[in-house]
């Protein structure tokens, strides 16, 4: 396995410090420095941990604590592609669970959700905001896919194991659909 | 609101690419923040009182009176800065309408931000938007730098003395985070642990300084308002909770969608006439009308129910986002209610023991009786968990996640009750 260089490029430290002049405190600024460190190294190792906190000059407890709270940063290695699929609310009562199950199963994932051949994985999303096109998923904290079917995940399975680019889906406006 | 087929989109209107600032401005964009800087009858107080009596009811769920909550702000003190909090976090399952105005009217939010940061003498507005909404950041931040570059936001905006920042802040995937005082945690690089009130916002916010906290969309309403004025405002839908609204349709209907019109929409025009009835020609079993955690209601509760505050209060339940949920009559409501309990858990952030322990405890017994293991004492149990919760906690998510359980299992007892085997009470 190739070594790892746990540092930011000048261009990188640069954005750093747009966003750390966007608050009065630099501490506020850890957010999106996790989210550049996180898209660089691919998750966030305790390396990259460090790096961020080196960098915003905060400790590392204290950066540690902020990644781990929130479900977006990944906390282990993880393969590349993540298909994140809303079993909540109105998705969850229009088989949302099922059609995770379903993605597991197609890319024969292991009881971390990750796929056998080691590039995609799926996991449970709570509610994401577009609950009018569900059953809805997101992939790899991006684009999302709309109105979910068996059919559209084997589509979006293919592309991924292929690395290929999934389109963002523009939703039109819904009126007017008037019917009495 | 009888002519309701009649109505006119203004919050996302009918016109292609306004989103972008040459389109928005040739409809009378950034008139209003215009006006409200340059204009000698608008100072910050005529601003919040043209707001106030338009009485826009914050879209975040509470439906509070905008201009009203912008009153409670103390007055300036020269060197102390001030800011805005703009809520765009969008967790609340259900809702799906605060997306879709980052991608149709960006413009609204940024121009409503800058005309509230005018109003209560703010230095900058931090627009805060969920982690999952990667695109839309990028939409929204695009459209921020055309208004930056006309010179609309930052320094000396319109020539004037008035310099005001607004800035976009990328959450990272946490329900709690919608909660006003979790947000500005968030914000401030930390843990965000929701805090105890009082002190309040208005006096001890974002890094200690005065701040008022709105949902985005309550803050796209502000330059229509301003343009057309307050009582313009008060005619649209419902009186007193006036406006346009987003009306997010889920669940089993022909036509889900986001729809915008009047409030006080009849809750049946909405599922037949607008969402296309249920599908299958099913009959509907439930309706949950504004977002996972507002009071469930049976179909005979929805008959002649109006969407707005009032209304819906009257019939037990509340508007809170308005985003809809429909539900058919072969939904197994004991799973449905899992599921929503086990979201609350998920997001429940673990400082209060009635909400850790409780929202825990709903999934625990739930499984139990979805399994088919459970007794008519669970049930009493889950109420009773109810009654240690609400009220008792640092913020309102310990009771968002009570109501459905409480509301459900006492509006479709029947249904839970033949889940359960009957408490057998030894004798003797
Ligand atoms: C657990 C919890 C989650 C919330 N989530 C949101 C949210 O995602 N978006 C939002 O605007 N308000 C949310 N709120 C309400 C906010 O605390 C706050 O009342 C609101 O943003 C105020 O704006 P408004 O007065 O314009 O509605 C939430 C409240 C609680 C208790
Ligand atoms: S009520 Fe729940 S979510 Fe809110 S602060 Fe307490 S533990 Fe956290
Ligand atoms: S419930 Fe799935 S996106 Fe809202």
């Amino acid at each position: 396995m190739e070594t790892v260089q746990y540092t930011f490029t000048e261009a990188e430290h640069a954005e750093i410090r747009k966003h750390v002049a966007k608050y009065p405190d630099r501490r506020s600024a850890v957010m999106p420095a996790l989210w550049i460190a996180q898209e660089k190294f691919g998750w966030l190792s305790p390396e990259a941990v460090k790096l961020v906190a080196e960098t915003l000059d905060i400790p590392y407890a204290h950066v540690y604590g902020v990644a781990s709270f929130y479900t977006m940063y990944f906390k282990e290695r993880v393969p590349k592609h993540l298909i994140e699929i809303c079993t909540c609310f109105s998705c969850g009562a229009n088989g949302g669970q099922e059609l995770l199950d379903y993605t597991k199963a197609q890319i024969q994932a292991d009881d971390k959700g990750h796929g056998k051949d080691g590039k995609i994985w799926a996991r449970a999303a709570e509610c994401l905001g577009a609950c009018d096109t569900g059953p809805v998923c997101q992939i790899t904290n991006r684009h999302y896919a709309h109105n979910l079917t068996r059919e559209k995940i084997d589509s979006l399975i293919s592309k991924l194991s292929n690395d290929e680019e999934i389109p963002y889906e523009q939703i039109p406006l819904s009126n007017p659909s008037i019917t009495d | 609101m009888e002519n309701w087929r009649d109505y006119q989109r203004v919050l996302l209107p009918n016109i292609p690419d306004f989103h972008k600032i040459e389109v928005y401005e040739a409809h009378d964009g950034y008139k209003a923040l215009r006006a409200a800087i340059t204009e000698e009858k608008w100072t910050p107080k005529t601003v919040v009182d043209e707001v106030k009596k338009a009485n826009i009811r914050g879209r975040g769920g509470a439906g509070f009176n905008a201009g009203l909550k912008w009153s409670f702000m103390p007055p300036k003190k020269e060197g102390v800065p001030r800011y805005l909090a703009c809520n765009g976090d969008e967790s609340e399952p259900g809702t799906c309408k605060d997306r879709r105005i980052f991608e149709y009217n960006p413009h609204a939010i940024i121009e409503g931000a800058i005309i509230a940061c005018y109003a209560m003498e703010m230095d900058a507005a931090y627009i805060y938007i969920r982690g999952e909404y990667g695109d839309w950041i990028d939409m929204m931040q695009k459209a921020l730098d055309d208004t930056y570059a006309k010179g609309y936001a930052g320094k000396n905006i319109f020539g004037s003395n008035i310099s005001i920042d607004v800035y976009l802040h990328r959450g990272a995937g946490a329900y709690i985070c919608g909660e006003e005082t979790s947000l500005m945690e968030s914000l401030e690089g930390k843990r965000p642990y929701p805090r105890s009130k009082p002190p309040f916002p208005a006096q001890f916010g974002l890094w200690g300084k005065p701040t008022t906290i709105n949902n985005v969309e309550t803050l796209s309403h502000v330059p229509m308002v301003m343009r057309n004025g307050a009582d313009w405002y008060l005619s649209i839908g419902a009186a007193t909770n006036p406006g346009p609204v987003l009306y997010g349709i889920s669940g089993h209907v022909n036509r889900p969608g986001l729809y915008e019109y009047p409030s006080g929409m009849l809750i049946t025009d909405l599922i037949y006439k607008v969402a296309g009835g249920i599908r299958g020609g099913k009959k509907i079993k439930a309706v949950v009308p504004g977002g996972s955690s507002v009071p469930i209601l049976t179909a005979e509760m929805i008959e002649g129910v109006k969407m707005d505050a009032d209304s819906l209060r009257a019939a037990g339940s509340m508007l809170g986002t308005a985003g809809m949920c429909v539900l058919d009559e072969d939904t197994d409501m004991v799973k449905f209610l899992l599921r929503v309990a086990k979201f609350y858990d998920h997001e429940s952030c673990g400082q209060c023991t009635p909400c850790r322990e409780g929202t825990g405890w709903f999934v625990k017994v739930l499984k139990k009786i979805d399994a088919g293991q459970g007794t008519t004492r669970d049930l009493d149990l889950l109420l009773e968990l109810c009654d240690t919760m609400e009220g008792r906690t640092v913020c309102a998510l310990a009771d968002a996640a009570a109501w459905p359980v409480r509301n459900t299992v006492k509006r479709f007892r029947a249904e839970f009750e033949a889940r359960v085997r009957p408490e057998l009470v030894a004798i003797g």
